[in-house]
């Protein structure tokens, strides 16, 4: 097990983009946190690399990876691996998380996150990945739920369940996505209250919240596409609400990854986040 | 299942949907696959369009998505560094046959990647002026030159540097009838480009392939030396300068 000094505050994040740079460093408030998809910074030098040394000096920072493809059947790439201890090392982030999904298929890389099924086949490999992110970059890292669209026949277990599984057997933590889970109980027809109740909350350690699309299936049913493209719906700020009434206060993300908005109204869902983990610490006052 | 079904389905439109995917009455998933197959597609065009603005914009929308999404389905990324993605799209482009008689379009795309990499390479000091200053001629003749990893020099019979400014914008002058082998370095953070004379061109790639200023200038008799190393320290395209040791 890995044990961490350095943690991300209980406080609303944002998803970094450059075009933020000046507003964040002059005026953060209420971010207390960044994070960054790894992949961005993997390159040998120049601008990005330079940008994220000076932005870890004004804020924790967490690394999220969105490639190495800890859910897929091919053997997990040595160069990318070494590529995150690389960005770990010199960096040494407050948290660093990764995705139940896959992306690389037979060495091609397709630039999604993309569903696996829930089986001991499936679930043996991923323990198998995840012990050997963990290894190499000597870290606890998180494991975010992914939003689905659909579902495979061969799953044998719930995706709480899954998750769950992984965290005891491998002993890494979870990232909650809240709109994730609005968008998979939407397509798939189920309680995201109840996908709540079934999750095991204690792990968790981060939360992310983002905007969804809204589309049709073939049958006229809805089908919500997790597009990171505008602000978080109302019954995302409803479901986070349940959730941390049950978890307590954590790090809560905004992600806002195209169309990115002015600074101002990125501020204001953070803003928003804010005021969710406020309500929260109010009425822990007001009862003890 | 294999997830092999599922990846290939991926980017092969004319391929059937999977088996063993379902919406949560068991019917078959049907177009909630195909938000995967788009996904996956709309994202790496995108990449591209990120990376080559001036080719896509000299192609237009429809010939740019058509000629895009047919590379992407022959070559997706190999790696998960996205930033590094594109590297055989010049030459795919140059092998269309529609695209047969516009020549400049793979040298456009090859300069697009060519800053795409000077942005990204790595950090280097720049070579310190009094250095160069302080050779006796004889030295200098012998030296070698240690260029910065962002330095790439772009050879080409086109003006593809003024062809790629009006392409975007910069410029509203149509492209002089010279070719314009393009000089790219970055001085900071920003990739600039130097559009160079022809043999002052050839003259810096033998220099970037190790040779010394005297072999180099020998293969290129013409070119004005003197002047190319003005326009290297100006732009801050060298790292150092090597003296040979002469026993
Ligand atoms: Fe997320």
């Amino acid at each position: 097990m890995y044990d961490q000094t350095n943690h991300l505050p209980a406080l609303p994040g944002v998803g970094y983009k450059p075009q933020h740079y000046s507003d964040l460093v002059a005026n953060p408030a209420p971010v207390g946190w960044l994070e960054i998809h790894a992949e961005n910074y993997m390159g040998a030098g120049g601008r990005p690399i330079a940008q994220l040394k000076q932005l870890s000096g004004h804020f924790p920072i967490s690394v999220h990876g969105v490639g190495l493809s800890i859910g897929g059947e091919d053997a997990l790439d040595p160069d990318h691996l070494s590529r995150l201890k690389h960005l770990c090392d010199w960096l040494n982030p407050a948290s660093f998380s990764e995705h139940l999904a896959w992306s690389t298929h037979e060495s091609a890389f397709m630039n999604d996150l993309l569903p696996l099924p829930y089986t001991e086949v499936t679930l043996k490999r991923v323990c198998d990945h995840i012990d050997q992110l963990q290894d190499t970059i000597g870290r606890r890292m998180l494991l975010e739920n992914p939003s689905s669209y659909l579902a495979f026949d061969d799953s044998t277990y719930a995706e709480p369940d899954f998750l769950s599984e992984v965290s005891k057997r491998t002993g890494c933590g979870l990232l909650l996505d809240v709109n994730n889970i609005f968008v998979s109980a939407t397509n798939l027809n189920y309680s995201p209250y109840a996908y709540v109740d079934a999750f095991d909350l204690d792990k968790v350690g981060e939360i992310h919240l983002g905007g969804h699309d809204e589309d049709e299936d073939d049958h006229g049913a809805p089908l919500l596409i997790d597009s990171h493209g505008r602000e978080v719906a109302d019954p995302v700020w409803t479901l986070l609400d349940y959730v941390l009434e049950r978890s307590g206060p954590l790090p809560t993300l905004i992600e806002w990854d195209t169309d990115v908005p002015e600074w101002p109204v990125l501020a204001e869902e953070a803003r928003r986040a804010d005021i969710a983990l406020s309500k929260l610490n109010a009425r822990a006052k007001v009862t003890a | 299942m294999s997830l092999t079904a599922f990846n290939d389905a991926l980017l092969d439109p004319t391929a059937d949907r999977p088996e063993g995917l379902s919406d949560s009455a068991g019917r078959p998933a049907g177009k909630r696959f195909d938000v995967y197959r788009n996904n996956v597609t709309v994202s790496l065009r995108e990449a591209l369009e990120a990376g080559f603005p001036a080719t896509a914009r000299l192609l237009g929308e429809q010939n740019f998505t058509a000629i895009a999404t047919g590379y992407l389905r022959a070559n997706p990324p190999s790696s998960p560094l996205m930033m590094l993605y594109g590297g055989g799209f010049p030459r795919y482009i140059s092998n269309v046959p529609a695209l047969a008689k516009l020549g400049y379009l793979r040298d456009v795309a090859r300069l697009e990647y060519a800053m795409r990499q000077s942005y990204h390479a790595e950090d280097a000091p720049e070579l310190a002026a009094d250095k160069l200053a302080a050779l006796a001629p004889e030295q200098l003749y012998n030296a070698r030159l240690a260029f910065a990893p962002a330095t790439q020099v772009v050879l080409t019979e086109w003006p593809i540097h003024a062809i790629r400014a009006k392409a975007l914008g910069e410029t509203a002058e149509n492209p002089p009838g010279v070719a314009q082998p393009t000089l790219v370095t970055r001085p900071e953070f920003d990739p600039i480009l130097t559009p160079l004379p022809a043999e002052q061109a050839d003259l810096l790639a033998e220099l970037m392939r190790n040779k010394t200023l005297a072999e180099a200038s020998t293969m290129h008799p013409t070119a004005d030396l003197g002047t190319l190393l003005g326009t290297l320290l100006a732009t801050k395209a060298l790292t150092d300068i090597k003296i040979e040791d002469k026993q």
